[in-house]
């Protein structure tokens, strides 16, 4: 394999990674809201996982744009020109949420309004992210200054489709994830709130990604020319979510829960969203940013190269038993999940 | 204002603002770590209560400190793209290192936070003393980037293009291990009179028989301490800094010094201002041949002065002001941490264990005083490169975007830095309010009735 591929395969495996454990973050921080003010069980499940877990998730974003800097710095100077307005607004509303999210965990008297800090903020972050990904496609930097057409781009029919498949896919996973997480914390009243969502943001999800495909392939033919290669990945995604979707609906063999195998379908959700991202990745190469930029022309120089990858060696090791005692104490620890 | 003089005006307050985070994120840790140990050898339940409030303000001050590194990592690239090209080239490694140290601060800082009561004391001390490693490697690493701009090596550069990368030649640049000892020295100093000061100030308003007294005395002359050693070392790495840049950097040193004529036993200038239209410093008291001496141990050292290089190359005039101000609040730390102890000495075996209120007084804004001169610190070194981002190879005019329109955003920022800094005080207040010292002592009482004794 060459090297800008191994990069930019290295990119793409952290855009997946932050999409999920972002969408985790975001839409519980949604459902945190929308389950906080009807004073429902179900919210104070979505802050549990919440209050550790945000740091975290909010390190992957760093980890993505030095990852994309380190690789492919002659890509940089497009990046920066064109995502100067959405990527600000981003830090922008990721700060306040950050810094509420510690606050509320510290002053509880302003747990109202931090809830809708937190809700707010976790719809409008993914949304900006997701606008990233039209951008790419092409069509929305002029030529000549090389900035954004801002207006362009929250106009266009194919941003708003993006934006949709980003929300609902947002929300899906993050329910799917807290029916999981609320079956392992044995609260089954609360499982059946999420397990209902996930049987209706399914299906929608699903429309949403149909409606972007045929939106986007009129404007950007090569990408959706190159996606129909790709179909047979498509097609696995598919059968994956189909599965998983089904799970929704299988009786447990513990007679005293409800219908559902969550852990299951968690599971084969994220395998299908890692299927076609996968897909989705490879039918976008050779290019970065269409059509200036493409992989081999923005890698880094072989030497950097080698040194950046024996550095993800590294501390790979040294944080892989972190992230261990991280998952055993917060996902896993019994006392953790049951307190009240 | 010019785009470029925007772009570096909302650059420099992201810095600005996040590095006071920053800083108290490496000082503060480190201040929890030997309140802990020192609990070790003394067993007086007070040094845990320490640790375990400052761990609180620590959290709270995460919560800002991350989001705001996470604006100065994206800003990099939106408002610097062509400066991030050849980082990216160059330099990357010290920022791919940092992100792994950032995920152990933040992975064991929600594990002590928020898992503290499930944990062993032992893995308790492990999680501080990661999360205290995380920031201080973050720190160490940040610099490299920073002595590397200064001090550019580990490429060639032909025809605009960039060759022969050595990676690690460029991380281990000649300014590298003077400026990574001169931040952390100076970030334990300023985590320790941030304390130090906060400590001063409650004793002035208790009375020295007060419980609380006793508890604030504590924390004030272990802060002391260790503020008056890091202040030491910092001082110690300051003056090898200065060395470097006689070496490496000359027209910095000289505009630090307002120094015009190349001279050898060239004079140390304190204070003054310089007249552009003459060319020379006026006002300053000069002591004369130090320059020379603490350039390169010499009195006959011969310190270049700024008519020797071109005028479009000098850094501006007021770096000269910066660079004294970081001296004396420097020096002025040096001196009272020792006066404190000293006079505390004296008074052992007597009955008086008050400090005198005067001296409080002016330990009180020692934090404050801290925090301004590492502020000071980074605008000289930052200003001091002026008109490079990379010092002889690009200049900050080239490595600006191009995109309009910033003056917005810096508005923007501005206000959400402010509402930031006014809400973090909040919450300390309203967080502190809630959970007294008092109660916090009285705790350890009846849960330790023999207190100090085992």
């Amino acid at each position: 394999m060459d090297e800008a591929i191994l990069a930019i395969s290295l990119v793409w495996l952290f855009v997946f990674i932050y999409a999920i454990l972002g969408s985790v973050d975001f839409g519980t921080g949604f459902w945190g809201m929308v389950y906080t003010r009807k004073g429902a069980q179900a919210g104070s499940i979505a802050n549990r996982f919440l209050s550790p877990t945000w740091e975290v998730t909010n390190v992957f974003l760093v980890l993505l744009v030095v990852t994309l800097v380190a690789f492919f710095p002659a890509a940089i100077y497009s990046f920066g020109m064109a995502l100067l307005i959405p990527g600000s607004l981003v830090l922008i509303l990721l700060t306040i949420r950050s810094t509420f999210m510690v606050f509320h965990h510290s002053v509880q008297r302003f747990r109202n309004t931090l809830d809708i800090v937190s809700g707010v903020t976790g719809v409008l972050i993914p949304s900006l992210l997701v606008s990233v990904l039209p951008i790419l496609t092409g069509g929305f930097i002029d030529p000549e200054t090389r900035t954004l057409r801002i207006g362009k781009l929250f106009t266009s029919p194919v941003t708003c489709a993006y934006l949709a498949f980003g929300l609902s896919s947002e929300l899906f996973l993050s329910a799917a994830f807290l029916a999981d997480y609320s079956r392992e914390a044995d609260n089954e009243s609360t499982y059946r709130v999420f397990r209902r969502h996930v049987v209706w943001l399914g299906p929608l999800t699903l429309a949403t990604a149909v409606l972007t495909t045929f939106l986007m392939g009129r404007e950007a033919v090569w990408l959706r020319d190159r996606l129909l290669e790709e179909r047979l990945w498509f097609f696995l995604s598919f059968a994956a979510f189909l599965i998983g979707y089904l799970a929704l609906f299988w009786k447990s063999r513990d007679p005293g829960k409800s219908r559902g195998l969550p852990r299951l379908s968690f599971t084969l959700f994220i395998t299908q969203y890692a299927l076609a991202s996968f897909a989705y990745g490879r039918a976008h190469l050779p290019y970065l940013v269409y059509p200036d930029l493409t992989v081999a022309k923005s890698v880094t120089n072989p030497e950097m190269f080698r040194y950046l990858l024996v550095s993800y060696a590294i501390g790979l090791a040294i944080l892989v038993p972190g992230f261990y005692l991280f998952w055993r104490l917060f996902l896993k620890d019994k006392r953790y999940l049951h307190q009240r | 204002m010019d785009e470029l003089t925007i772009a570096r005006s909302l650059f420099g307050s992201s810095l600005a603002f996040h590095i006071i985070f920053a800083t108290l994120g490496v000082g503060l840790p480190f201040m929890i770590l030997v309140s802990e140990i020192v609990y070790q050898i003394t067993r007086d339940r007070d040094y845990t209560v320490m640790a375990k409030r400052w761990t609180k303000a620590q959290a709270i001050l995460l919560g800002v400190a991350i989001p705001s590194g996470t604006i100065v990592a994206v800003q990099l690239s939106l408002l610097w793209p062509k400066f991030m090209e050849v980082v990216g080239e160059v330099i990357a490694l010290p920022f791919q290192i940092e992100l792994f140290a950032f995920f152990l601060e933040a992975l064991f800082m929600s594990i002590y936070v928020y898992a503290a009561d499930r944990l062993s004391p032992i893995t308790r001390i492990v999680s501080v003393f990661l999360v205290a490693l995380g920031g201080s490697a973050s720190a160490v690493l940040i610099t490299s980037a920073n002595a590397w701009m200064n001090t550019p090596t580990g490429f060639k550069a032909s025809g605009g293009k960039i060759t022969e990368v050595h990676p690690l030649n460029a991380f281990f640049n000649p300014s590298f291990p003077s400026a990574a000892l001169h931040v952390l020295a100076s970030a334990y100093m300023t985590g320790a009179f941030a304390i130090a000061g906060l400590a001063a100030w409650r004793m002035l308003h208790r009375k020295s028989e007060d419980r609380e007294y006793g508890y604030h005395k504590k924390a004030l002359m272990m802060s002391l301490a260790v503020g008056g050693l890091m202040s030491l070392a910092t001082a110690w790495n300051g003056h090898a800094a200065g060395q470097v840049l006689y070496d490496y950097q000359p027209e910095k040193l000289a505009a630090a010094e307002g120094h015009f004529e190349t001279r050898a036993y060239a004079p140390l200038a304190l204070g003054g201002i310089v007249d552009p239209d003459k060319g020379e410093l006026v006002g300053a008291i000069k002591i004369p041949w130090a320059l020379s001496f603490l350039a390169d141990n010499r009195f006959d050292a011969v310190v270049k002065g700024l008519n020797d290089f071109p005028r479009e190359n000098w850094p501006p005039f007021y770096v000269h002001t910066l660079f004294n101000l970081m001296v004396v609040i420097g020096v002025l730390l040096i001196f009272l941490s020792f006066l404190a102890w000293i006079l505390q000495w004296r008074r052992r075996g007597k009955k008086k264990t008050s400090l005198p209120r005067w001296l409080l007084g002016t330990l009180a804004p020692s934090g404050l005083l801290s925090m301004l001169g590492i502020e000071f610190g980074w605008v000289f070194t930052c200003s001091g490169r002026q008109p490079w981002t990379v010092y002889h190879y690009q200049r900050t005019s080239e490595a600006v975007t191009d995109a309009a329109g910033l003056g917005l955003w810096f508005v923007v920022f501005i206000g959400l830095y402010l509402l930031l800094l006014v809400g973090t005080v909040i919450v300390m207040h309203s967080f502190f309010g809630r959970h007294p010292l008092r109660e916090e002592l009285e705790g350890i009482q009846q849960e330790y009735p023999a207190e100090g004794e085992w």
